[in-house]
């Protein structure tokens, strides 16, 4: 993060309203620099989809723009400039082998084929499927195939990665394991990630930054850095830095479920939510 | 599975794939043996209810008439299925391209669906000449409906995460129909095909009955006709039987062919314990 390098995603003062008049968000401005893993933390209908749709350009601001690295979304596909979008559930086509599903990118691309199979062997490899590729979806379970939906991410070699919730269904112990994996791939590819997740541990665990919203309208409520150096492993989720952290996350969230009308200050907040 | 307790079955009795076909067949023939035992018991005349011996000797006996009349029977209903899957396909494809065209067309698709095949035969068989296209046509005017409403849901029924997924990466729309579209119909495409097979069948046997009349064609609806008036009912049993008969095999070869394309993918082909 030098000083030439020009931010990833600039959303300035964005703001959606839906058809039916529903304001999905209040103004928004977010910088995101390269390299920073940033996690948009927040209670159900605070907009944190929303917001992560707008970066991706499946939904269009009503109010405001998006730069993606200082340009327009023309450019962005080009070298140095890709995205990925990893959605909520794995989203394979069953009808099609791992592989298959892992290559999609590259085929939809028109990339030769023999270069296609051995990228989707890297990037089977690096999410520890390379033993699966000519399996079915439905033969995983629901933890390997999210593996290979990051693995499909990957396999295009993307620059930003966008992650919404990606992790929401899975059992703790299948979250915890894939969550420090994609620590460990962001940390080593030098990605930048934008992470949507409801869950405080996830989002002190993986964050460079974690962006906290509130609903009602959604809005960003504060920004948190977790200043805690990498590679993180396990001994950091049971410090006393990690649980400092969340419980300064857990504070704001109750702030943020209480809406802009009653505001802070209420004597019982920690025990609510 | 093989600890139940109780009586101690034959180890043949307790395999779910031999129940599934022996019980059945243990119905059928208990039935035909009780049919058998009442027409002799009863000394029920052969011109109203014939025993299934008596039936079965008239099969053999005039093998070379019926199989014949099978074979023109079975021809109408494979080119009207034929016909049937080719245009409604098409249709579905159009269909699909916009609401507009879809919400335009598909009134008239339900029209040629609800409009008794037994109403129109009569003016197509005037209109068109040739016995052969008359019949086809008939029948598949009874047969292409599944095909266009199933194959139609099914280029639509596309799971929007992979839709979005195709968008994000450019996909060109030739792309997004052979990548996606197309595999996400098959099963729905399977599901029609299975019952326009049965519908083709129906369909050429009701186009026979209209058109038997004339003369023209000797399908199996025209035996029956005849039989009919010729008071020879071992006969009339023995074209009805046959006409069962092809109509399982053809519902048997649909789902073989269901089998071969979705076997190793979709939930409806799979086996439980997978």
């Amino acid at each position: 993060m030098n000083a030439t390098t020009i931010p990833v995603v600039e959303v300035l003062s964005a703001e959606k309203v839906f058809g039916n008049g529903t304001r999905a968000l209040d103004p928004i401005s977010l910088t995101v620099e390269p390299g920073e893993f940033i996690t948009l933390l927040g209670p159900s209908g605070c907009g944190k989809s929303t917001l992560l749709k707008m970066i991706a350009n499946l939904i269009e601001p009503s109010e405001g723009r998006i730069n993606w690295w200082r340009g327009g979304h023309e450019a962005v596909g080009k070298p140095g400039r890709k995205l990925v979008f990893v959605f909520q559930d794995a989203t394979l086509m069953p009808w099609a082998k791992v592989a298959s599903n892992v290559r999609l990118p590259l085929d939809l691309a028109g990339v030769e084929r023999s270069e296609a199979d051995r990228r989707v062997a890297r990037s089977l490899d690096l999410v520890g499927l390379s033993q699966f590729g000519r399996h079915y979806p439905r033969q995983l379970s629901g933890g390997m195939q999210m593996r290979a939906s990051i693995a499909r991410a990957l396999v295009d070699e993307p620059d930003l990665l966008l992650m919404d919730e990606p992790f929401g269904a899975l059992d703790e112990i299948t979250r915890n394991r894939l969550d420090a994996d994609l620590l460990q791939l962001w940390h080593e590819k030098k990605l930048t990630i934008i992470f949507v997740t409801h869950s405080i541990y996830e989002a002190v665990f993986l964050s460079t930054r974690v962006v906290v919203m509130a609903a009602r309208p959604g809005r960003i409520l504060r920004e948190v850095i977790i200043d805690e150096p990498h590679p993180r492993g396990e001994s950091f989720r049971v410090s006393q830095a990690f649980a400092a952290y969340a419980r300064e996350l857990q504070h704001l969230l109750v702030e943020a479920s209480q809406g802009p009308a009653s505001g802070a200050g209420d004597p019982v907040a920690g025990e609510a939510a | 599975m093989s600890t139940t307790s109780g009586k101690r079955l034959p180890p043949l009795m307790e395999r779910p794939e031999f129940v599934r076909v022996a019980a059945p067949i243990a119905v059928g023939c208990l039935l035909l043996g009780l049919w058998e035992w009442l027409v002799h018991l009863y000394a029920i005349p052969q011109y109203l209810v014939p025993a299934p011996s008596a039936i079965a000797r008239t099969l053999v006996a005039d093998w070379d008439l019926l199989f014949s009349s099978l074979l023109i029977t079975l021809k109408v209903t494979f080119l009207a299925f034929f016909v049937s899957v080719l245009i409604g396909t098409l249709v579905a494809f159009v269909f699909v391209q916009s609401r507009w065209i879809e919400m335009s067309l598909f009134p008239y698709a339900v029209l040629l669906q609800v409009t008794p095949v037994v109403a129109i035969a009569p003016l197509i068989i005037i209109w068109v000449k040739d016995p052969l296209p008359a019949l086809v046509i008939c029948a598949t005017i009874v047969a292409i409906f599944p095909i266009i409403s199933n194959t139609t849901l099914g280029l639509r029924s596309v799971n929007p995460g992979l839709l979005n997924l195709f968008r994000m990466n450019k996909a060109s729309r030739w792309q997004e129909l052979l990548r996606l579209r197309i595999p996400t119909a098959l099963p729905y495409f399977f599901g029609g095909l299975r019952i326009s097979s049965g519908l083709a069948l129906i369909g050429a046997v009701v186009a026979e009955f209209v058109a038997g009349t004339g003369g023209t064609s000797a399908g199996l609806a025209y035996q029956i006709l005849q039989a009919g008036f010729q008071i020879n009912i071992p006969r009339l049993f023995a074209a009805l039987f046959l006409i069962t008969l092809a109509g399982v095999a053809l519902f048997l070869l649909m789902v073989v062919l269901s089998r071969l394309a979705l076997g190793h993918w979709h939930e409806s082909e799979l086996t439980p314990e997978t």
